[in-house]
């Protein structure tokens, strides 16, 4: 895999993870407005993996689904904090907020890309994700008195950095004004690992592509 | 009180109109919960907006609008409806007036009445 096709996956697989995780709030949010606005979010995000997939498909011969489906669970590229389990609307929006603000990094870089097709997707993925973001800050700017709200910030805050690749790291320590964490806390978050939820994610996600296989859906 | 019982007890209404098409009128759509603006803003535009249906909202705080719903007519002042004129009776009193060369009188009945 090239180093653009890896990349390409890497935010594909914390696209459709998260979005996926996202999505395990539908019906339940605080409020049924928020329940749309943030199922809307989700499947935006599993939009953008779709589009991301693809670009990595053509690159490597096969397709979409089997890119985003068919991989042993070792094989996913996602960072650890797209992977943990549905947690509390306080840490939900947290790490909401820590992932819209490092894939804005992420996606300000990739605009930048030599690579036509790439900078392409990431200007339109960043024209949506402008509304992902308007949606965090304006829950950040609620909640950032509360101490859940706060914890969970601080307890979210090395694996998010570890979305990052190294060298974008400093722009997201000086846009959050937060110090970048010790290499020691870093450890365990970094791309590569996994947390021990993924399994069961994807045991759940391919249920039902797995229940006939190969089947044309 | 934390925020979030603070968003339950001040919650606001706000009216959302949706423009369909750019230049056409916009349309009442429905309405959104949402502690301010800002909320509202965010849960309208995917509320009303995610599926590409729209081109432009307005969003505006049901307190800002102003509902004006009495219309008595006590004294059947039906001289400001159009109602008494029906235009059909005047088209056939003319045609009956022009005889057999009505023809540019039915072209007027095909798009009027």
């Amino acid at each position: 895999m090239s180093e653009k096709v890896q990349k390409i996956v890497e935010i594909a697989d914390d696209e459709l993870i998260l979005g996926w995780r996202d999505s395990e709030w539908t019906g339940i949010a605080p409020s049924l407005e928020e329940d749309v606005a943030f199922s809307s979010i989700a499947q935006n995000e599993i939009g953008h993996a779709r589009a991301l997939y693809e670009l990595a498909a053509r690159e490597l011969g096969t397709d979409a689904d089997t890119l985003a489906f068919d991989r042993d669970p070792g094989e996913y590229l996602s960072a650890p904090l797209v992977e943990e389990r549905r947690m509390d609307w306080a840490h939900t929006i947290a790490r909401h907020f820590l992932y819209e603000t490092a894939d804005e990094i992420r996606l300000a870089a990739l605009k930048d890309s030599d690579d036509a097709e790439v900078a392409g997707l990431a200007a339109k993925m960043d024209r949506e994700e402008q509304y992902h973001r308007l949606h965090a800050r304006m829950w950040r700017d609620r909640l950032q008195d509360e101490p859940r709200f706060v914890d969970a910030l601080e307890e979210l805050w090395p694996a998010a950095v570890a979305v990052l690749p190294e060298e974008l790291r400093p722009q997201m320590s000086e846009r959050l004004q937060l110090d970048l964490p010790s290499n020691s806390l870093l450890r365990g978050f970094e791309r590569g690992s996994h947390s021990e939820e993924l399994r069961p994610l994807l045991d759940e996600m391919t249920m039902v592509r797995r229940s006939v296989p190969g089947a044309t859906w | 009180m934390g925020a979030l019982s603070r968003a339950r007890g001040s919650s606001l209404i706000f009216e959302v109109f949706r423009q369909e098409k750019k230049g056409a009128a916009f349309a009442h759509a429905g309405s959104v919960e949402a502690p301010d603006a800002t909320f509202a803003h965010a849960y309208a535009h995917e509320q009303y907006g995610r599926r590409q249906e729209s081109e432009a909202l307005w969003v505006v705080p049901r307190d800002a609008i102003h509902e004006v719903h009495d219309f008595h007519d006590e004294l059947h002042q039906t001289y400001h409806r159009v109602d008494g004129y029906p235009l059909k009776e005047k088209l056939r009193l003319a045609r009956e007036r022009a005889g057999g060369t009505a023809k540019s009188v039915d072209a007027l009945s095909a798009g009027g009445g």
